[in-house]
């Protein structure tokens, strides 16, 4: 397996939209349709605004994953924000959208294949992601 | 139009057809296949997708301004493709919440159950409906080994799962009393006692306690802040309240009850209900307590167990077949 790697740092929010547009792009060249970019897109927006929002700074990084069977776009947010005291009720559906949140992490999880989240209170939160090219 | 073999394709085509002909028939077969859409869980974006890839095949130079904008209205659908996800997901755990809830209020029913004892002095029926799927209700009969027959009739305040699980606390309380002929008076002390000792202090349990002695005639009654009962007095046709004091069950331990009694002759009953009975609503408006014993008194002729599905039945109409609050009703009838 060989990779790519291509990290953007978020603490401004306008850094959201350069990492969507970086993420977009990878997508696209990556051989994603027009679908799967665009939920590729939405799912970095929301880690990215959750760093702006919750930790103030952070960073996305975006790897290209090829391997002999498959090829996906790992996309992995790390901040060293307060970091997150119930995971459980943040993946809870209807904890963040019913607030007009929007997504929230259940919306993240939902568009990508697979995710996978870490939190230290006091340390931060590392949560990784991965979407295959179908 | 068989709504299985819908695909993609199908899609691609109506849009050409409806371009084409503009008819009606064409749009119910877009509400047809919206419906098959909707059933393998295509989400709105892939549909916007579709929608674009049969502008360009209709319009093979389709306007790149125009293609732009249709991307845009895509990325615009992400966010409602998640929330159609989100609320499949909740309507699923509804549904195992609710079923949930159903085994529980069967259980209720069976470890609740209290049959209607057998006797030659009385025509007992009654009626017990909850308003949601547990009862807050509870009615209970016992019968004594001198051939007296006591009857329960409780409502507690607060309604669903947790009036529903306090009721079997009563019940394990009612039946581990001593059978020893104890008084109505006494049997509500030892109960406020074990409500007051175990249910939280928000919730209050009301209760009206009768027991019905042959050799004697007479029924004798203690209420803990319940509804009061009906007396129904045959040789005048009229209806006289079940005047009753007491405080409701699980404020005070050291409460005390009164006992009252009062004389049954041969066709005249005693009505015991609930707040449900008697605060049906018509609309928004209360029902006028009159007005429930207007509808009694129109059945009270029948068998008991009819009259009270009779009475039931009209309060049942009355309330749109929505029931606001549980429903208990018993009548006794003297028959010897």
């Amino acid at each position: 397996m060989n990779s790519q790697c291509f990290v953007t740092s978020i603490h401004k929010e306008w850094d959201i939209v350069a990492a969507r547009q970086m993420g977009r792009e990878l997508a696209k060249k990556i051989g994603f349709g027009t679908v799967d970019q665009a939920r590729i897109t939405t799912a970095i927006s929301e880690l990215a605004r959750n760093i702006y929002l919750y930790a103030s700074k952070g960073q996305i990084k975006f790897e290209v994953i090829e391997s002999l069977e498959q090829k996906g776009i790992k996309v992995v947010a790390e901040d060293s924000g307060p970091g997150i005291e119930d995971l459980s009720q943040v993946m809870e559906d209807g904890f963040s959208t019913s607030g007009g949140l929007g997504a929230g992490l259940p919306g993240v999880r939902r568009l990508m294949d697979e995710f996978d989240i870490i939190s230290e209170i006091g340390k931060g939160t590392i949560i990784n992601t991965i979407k295959w090219v179908r | 139009m068989d709504t299985k073999s819908l695909n993609a394709q199908d899609y691609i085509d109506l849009v050409k057809a409806y371009v084409e002909t503009q008819d009606e028939k064409t749009l119910y077969d877009a509400e047809q296949i919206a419906k098959s859409f909707i059933k393998n869980n295509i989400l709105p974006e892939e549909i916007v997708n579709l929608h674009i890839q049969a502008l360009l095949e209709i319009y093979p130079d389709l306007k790149d301004d125009i293609q732009a904008s249709m991307k845009f209205l895509l990325e615009a659908m992400i966010m409602y493709g998640l929330a159609h996800q989100e609320y499949q997901q909740l309507r699923e755990k509804q549904l195992e919440i609710k079923s949930e809830i159903l085994v529980a209020a069967r259980m209720q029913q069976m470890l609740l159950q209290s049959d209607i004892p057998k006797t030659e002095a009385l025509d007992i029926g009654v009626i017990s409906v909850p308003a949601n799927q547990m009862n807050g209700d509870y009615h209970h009969f016992v019968k004594g080994k001198d051939g007296s027959i006591g009857i329960a009739i409780a409502d507690i305040i607060g309604k669903g799962i947790p009036a529903a699980l306090s009721m079997s606390m009563i019940k394990y309380a009612m039946d581990s009393f001593p059978e020893n002929l104890m008084s109505t008076d006494t049997i509500l002390a030892s109960l406020n006692r074990v409500v007051e000792r175990n249910v939280d202090p928000s919730m209050f349990i009301t209760m009206f306690y009768a027991q019905y002695k042959p050799n004697t005639g007479k029924l004798y009654y203690s209420s803990a802040g319940h509804e009061p009962g009906f007396y129904y007095n045959s040789h005048s046709n009229n209806f006289e309240e079940l005047e009753a004091k007491g405080l409701v069950l699980g404020v005070n331990p050291d409460t005390t009850y009164m006992q009252y009694e009062l004389k049954l002759e041969k066709d005249d009953s005693i009505i015991l209900l609930t707040d449900g009975v008697t605060e049906c609503r018509r609309e928004e408006q209360f029902i006028e307590r009159e007005e429930v014993l207007e509808v009694i008194k129109h059945y009270i002729h029948l068998p008991a167990q009819e009259a009270v599905n009779q009475v039931y039945r009209h309060f049942e109409r009355l309330q749109n077949f929505q029931l606001r609050d549980d429903f208990t009703l018993v009548i006794l009838k003297k028959i010897v």
